[in-house]
Parts: structure tokens; sequence; C-alpha cells
């Protein structure tokens, strides 16, 4: 038997650095220095201890879709221990929301060939975690999302889904699509070897065209959604500091009274 | 006038804040006619009426509770179906955001998550989120079939308004992927008794300053001596010191309370990224360079343990 295993992952602008908007009030990626979404290491994680514990022939593909520098993200990627890497690119994908990107990974992962799909949880530039449900809707799969606690056995993915109210165990039988959080487990640090191993992996690269997508299906324009107006946050007012001296705690009570909290 | 759908985020019949708030923000655009499924649906009625719901669409099946989030779908499907509504609004809990993205897939229409705003304006409904860790507000809307926005709890105040709140049952038939996932085992969260952490009006949070575990009864004190919820950050939580359900930020909980009070936390990026928004924001930390105090209105510069107590001491006297 094989498990053929895919990661969604995203390329990202550093959380830490000055994200921004460009003009056409898309996220900027050009100016901000981007990596592989941190919480799409636990996905690429998961997929690994998956495929570790198998006794099946497994094989991990990560994929893409995104610009040029999101190679570096498949990169890092592979020289955690993915197979393979492939990236979907095209210039109309510029501007593509939420339910444009699900159709372009939908269609990667069914030309791919896949039994199950493992994503991050959220994105940590859009942050919608929205994307592996509208994966399990477009390929017509269990999905079994939000894990912080996930295994493969016998053509069944079972997990634990840690929500508000309760804690779930689920069970679904392959294909399905699952999404990991980021308390599944710390993500390896890549290896010297993993690292020089990753330089000789195929990274496939495939445009609109390779999946049968027309350039109206997405992009700015061909996009559900329209951001109108993007404008920074006013910058809180500087409050007041107090050094304490013994009464710390008065003076903090004294404020939250004077706002009538207490 | 235009009908408007609202998802019930309810525990057995028991309607949550959130859906509350919903419904004021529904009643801007057109008339409330709220969707409750699931074990308790119809003692939803009452309450949905009070602050506004024209209609309540009930359905109970036992699907709701075995299955994930696709039986739910299909239902919303079912009620849109019936309804024709001007747009659909669902709460912006994790699973609210599923059961929208997958709605709106089906019909054919744009969503917008964790809106913290809603007004009519010129070509549709606008939705003003909260992006980047909160530094930017943008102005969406939809530009392609029925509106469906999930909506984050505190974006609206709770108003009564009574309607006629008429129950009635929804047909729904379930499609073939609705028992894909099961749901095997279910371990309810013990209540603590505290205020809900996302609907909280007061949010107390203690970070890796608290040092240990048994320390968090310093922070549960002053919590309770202010009516609060609390919330940890994520090094506290790693730490094993106080539940994940708790964790506020990025991965975590996105509170928005009236008043925020962090403890021991320094305010990192994705920290912030979850309280950012609050409106009066105050923080004890021993480090003056800690970068949560570029954020607060009040700030103690001062050891957690001093200053937390007296605090507390101090909140118990004035409320006397
Ligand atoms: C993908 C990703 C997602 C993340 N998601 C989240 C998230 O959801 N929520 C979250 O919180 N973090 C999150 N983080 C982690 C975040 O980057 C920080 O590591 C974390 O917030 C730090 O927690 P802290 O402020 O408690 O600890 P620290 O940064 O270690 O700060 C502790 C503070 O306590 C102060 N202190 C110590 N002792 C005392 C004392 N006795 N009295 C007063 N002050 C004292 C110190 O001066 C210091 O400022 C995430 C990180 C990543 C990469
Ligand atoms: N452009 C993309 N390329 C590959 N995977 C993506 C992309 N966007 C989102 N994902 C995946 O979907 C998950 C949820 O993203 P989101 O719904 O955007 O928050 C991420 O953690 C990724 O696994």
């Amino acid at each position: 038997m094989s498990l053929r295993i895919v990661v969604t992952v995203k390329y990202v602008p550093d959380a830490t650095g000055d994200r921004h908007f460009a003009d056409d009030l898309t996220v900027d990626r050009d100016d901000v220095d981007g990596l592989l979404s941190e919480l799409d290491e636990y996905a690429v994680e998961q997929a690994l201890q998956i495929a570790e514990n198998s006794d099946d022939d497994v094989e991990v593909t990560v994929l893409t879709v995104g610009p040029e520098d999101a190679k570096d993200a498949l990169r890092k990627a592979l020289s955690m221990g993915a197979d393979k890497a492939i990236h979907v690119e095209d210039d109309d994908l510029h501007g593509t929301d939420a339910i444009g990107t699900s159709l372009v990974l939908a269609k990667a992962i069914e030309k791919a060939g896949f039994d199950l799909v493992v994503s991050g949880m959220a994105s940590t530039d859009g942050t919608m975690g929205v994307l592996p449900a509208l994966l399990a809707e477009r390929l017509g799969v269990p999905q079994v999302t939000l894990l912080s606690e996930v295994s493969v056995e016998g053509g069944t993915v079972r997990g634990r889904r840690d929500g508000d109210a309760a804690s779930e165990q689920l069970e679904a039988s392959l294909p399905a699509v699952v999404s990991v959080t980021d308390q599944s487990g710390e993500a390896r640090y890549p290896s010297f070897k993993g690292i020089m191993a990753a330089k000789k992996k195929p990274v496939e690269s495939w445009d609109l065209s390779d999946l049968d997508i027309e350039a109206e299906e997405v992009g700015l324009e061909g996009a559900w959604t329209k951001v109108e107006d993007a404008v920074a946050r006013p910058a809180r007012t500087a409050g007041t500091i107090v050094k304490d001296e013994g009464e710390g705690g008065k003076q903090l009570a004294a404020f939250l009274a004077e706002r009538k909290f207490v | 006038m235009a009908e408007v759908l609202v998802y019930v985020d309810h525990v057995d019949g028991a309607v949550r804040k959130p859906t509350l708030e919903l419904l004021t923000l529904a009643r801007r655009v057109g008339e409330p006619v709220a969707v409750a499924l699931g074990a308790g649906a119809a003692d939803t009625a009452a309450r949905l009426a009070e602050h506004g719901a024209v209609k309540v669409l009930t359905h109970d099946a036992s699907e709701y509770a075995d299955y994930l989030v696709v039986p739910k779908v299909d239902a919303l499907q079912a009620a849109v179906a019936q309804v024709s509504p001007a747009a659909v609004l669902v709460p912006s809990s994790a699973e609210g955001k599923e059961i929208a993205a997958r709605l709106a897939l089906r019909i054919g229409s744009g969503i917008i998550t964790d809106a913290v705003d809603l007004e009519a304006g010129d070509d549709g409904l606008v939705a003003t989120q909260s992006v980047f860790a909160a530094s930017f507000t943008t102005k969406s809307r939809v530009a392609k079939g029925t509106p469906v926005i999930t909506v984050k709890p505190n974006s609206a105040a709770v108003e009564a308004a009574p309607a006629a709140g008429t129950v009635e049952a929804l047909a729904v038939t379930f499609s073939g992927q609705a028992t894909g996932t099961k749901v095997t085992g279910r371990t309810a969260r013990e209540s603590t008794g505290r205020p809900e952490l996302t609907e909280a009006a007061i949010v107390v949070s203690g970070g890796r300053g608290v040092n240990g575990a048994e320390n968090f009864a310093i922070i549960e004190a002053l919590a309770d001596s202010l009516g609060a919820a609390v919330g940890a950050s994520r090094a506290a939580v790693d730490a094993g010191w106080y539940p994940h359900t708790n964790q506020v930020g990025q991965t975590g909980k996105s509170v928005s309370p009236q008043l925020y009070i962090a403890n021991g936390i320094s305010g990192a990026i994705q920290h912030r990224a979850g309280m950012q928004t609050s409106k009066t924001i105050v923080a004890v930390n021993k480090d003056a360079e800690a970068p949560i105090f570029e954020l607060v209105d009040f700030g103690v510069v001062g050891d957690l343990f001093d200053v937390v107590p007296q605090l507390t001491e101090e909140v118990k006297a004035r409320k006397g």
C-alpha cells in the first residue's frame, strides 16, 4: 500500500516585520521578508510523523500557491524532510482571495494525486482559517480539522479537536483533509544533512493552464470579495506609566476607578 | 424589508452572547431570521425574539452532534434557499468560520471572516476588519453572491428589540458528505464559573512572569474581584501553567474587552494580535522596556507579586 500526503504551505510576510498593504490594497509581499508560515511548519511536522509511523510506502509532497519567492517556503519544508514540492505560480494569481486560492489548491491537489491533505490551522497573514474546510468541500472528502493530535492507521484518520465547549475525538476514512494546530507538537529544525538533501529534491512548477483554470476565475478581478480601504490603526495615545514604589497596586486601582471599572 | 440570516450559537438552547450581538448588527440592514440547530434549538426562540429575531428556523437531528461541521452547512444552505436573505451572519468561532466558508462556496458567494463592524454601503454591506495583528483597519465587501460574513464577539452592543420570533421548522436533507467525519467521543469542558473569555467585559491575563501554575491563583483572585475572565500568554500555556482554552493571541482566542490587564506578559506580536483592540489596556511588568507598555493606557513597572495582590485588595475595598 502506498499513502500520498500533500501538505499545503504558505509563504507569508514575517509577522515581526512591518507588514502593510500595497497600492492595490493587496498584501505587500515585496517590501517585507517572507518565510514559511510558522503554523504550516506544524503541518509539515505531522505529515512527516505520519510517514515515519507508517508501514506503508509514504510520499510527502509540499504544495504552495504563491509568487517566485514562495520557493523558499518549499525549500524549508523539503529540508525538514518532505520528498518533493509543487509550486503553483502565475502572474494572474495576484490578489486571489480565499475562495480562489481554494480552487487553485484543490485542482493542484487533484492533479498531484492524494490520500491525505495536511494543512496548517490558519495562515499567519490572512488568519482566516477557512482553507482546509474549503478544500474538503471542493475535493468532496471529509474534513478533520483543527487537530491537536492526529494519527493514520489502515485507511482511517483519527484526531483530537479541542474546541470551545468540548474536546472531541474525530474519525474519518481516507481520502481526507486534515488541519493541525500549534498544539500538535513542536516542528523539527532542518538538519544540515536535510538542508543539503533538499537542494536535490524535485520542485515542479505549474501555472494556471496546467490546472485548467481561467485567469478570470482568480486574481484581484476574479475575487468574490473586495478590499475597499485599508488604514493604519492610529497609534494608541501614550499612557501613564508609573514605577512601583510600594503604591503601584493602589495607583492602578485609582486609575480603574477613574475609568469606572470599579 | 430584506431578511438577514443569523446562525445561532447555543448550548442546549442557551444562546451565547455573540449571537445576540449579531442580531443587533443584522437589524441595521434588515430583519433578522435566526437559524438554530441541534438539541434545544426551539428553546432559543424566546431569547432571540427579545433581541429582534422575526423568525426562528429550527431543526434537530442527531447528525449535528455526531458529525463534524457538514450537517450544519447543509442546514444553513437549506435556510438560504428558503429565505433568499440579503446576507448571512455567523459568529466568528473556529467552527463558525468553517461553516460559513463551506456555505459561501456552495452558494457561489464571497466570504469575509472576523468582521468587527458592519454597515450598509452604496454597493451593499461593508465589513470592517482588523488585520496584521490589529495594526490595520480594512473595509471590505462581498462582490459576488449573498454576503457571508463571520463577526467577532464584542463587535456590537446587545440590545433588546422585541420581535415576533415565530418558530418554524426548517426542512433539511443531509448531503452525502454530512456523515464523513464522525465524532467518536466528547469531553465537555468544566465550567469555571467565570465569564467566557471572548465575551467578557474584563480580561485579566498572566504570562511567563507569573512563574508557575500555583501562582495563577493571584491572577484568578484579581479576575474574581473584577468579575473578569482569565487569560494566559502562550508561554504560560506551553509551560503547562494554564489551559490552552485560555490562551490569548494569534493561535488562541482573540479578545476585545472593555479592559485588558496583562501581568508578566512582554507583548509579543502574536499576543498583541489577540488583544490589541481592547478598549482600555493596563499592564504590570517589571521590565520598563517591555513592548506591552507601548499599548497601555496605564502601566505599572514593578513586580507582579507585589502589585497584583495590592490591586486586588484595593479593588475589593473600593467595591466594599
Ligand atoms: C506562530 C506563532 C503563534 C503564536 N501564538 C501566540 C498566541 O496565540 N499567544 C501568545 O501569547 N503568544 C503566541 N506566540 C508566542 C509569542 O511569540 C511569545 O513567545 C509569547 O507571547 C511570550 O509570552 P510572555 O509574554 O508570557 O513571555 P515573555 O516574552 O517571556 O515575557 C514575560 C514577561 O514577564 C515579565 N516578568 C517576569 N517576571 C515578572 C514579575 N515577577 N513581575 C512582573 N513582570 C515579570 C518579564 O519582564 C517579561 O516582559 C506565538 C508564536 C508563534 C511563532
Ligand atoms: N497560498 C497558499 N498556498 C498553499 N497553502 C495555503 C495557501 N493559503 C493557505 N494555505 C493553507 O491553508 C491553511 C489555512 O489558511 P487560511 O485559511 O488562509 O488561514 C494554511 O495553514 C495553509 O496550510
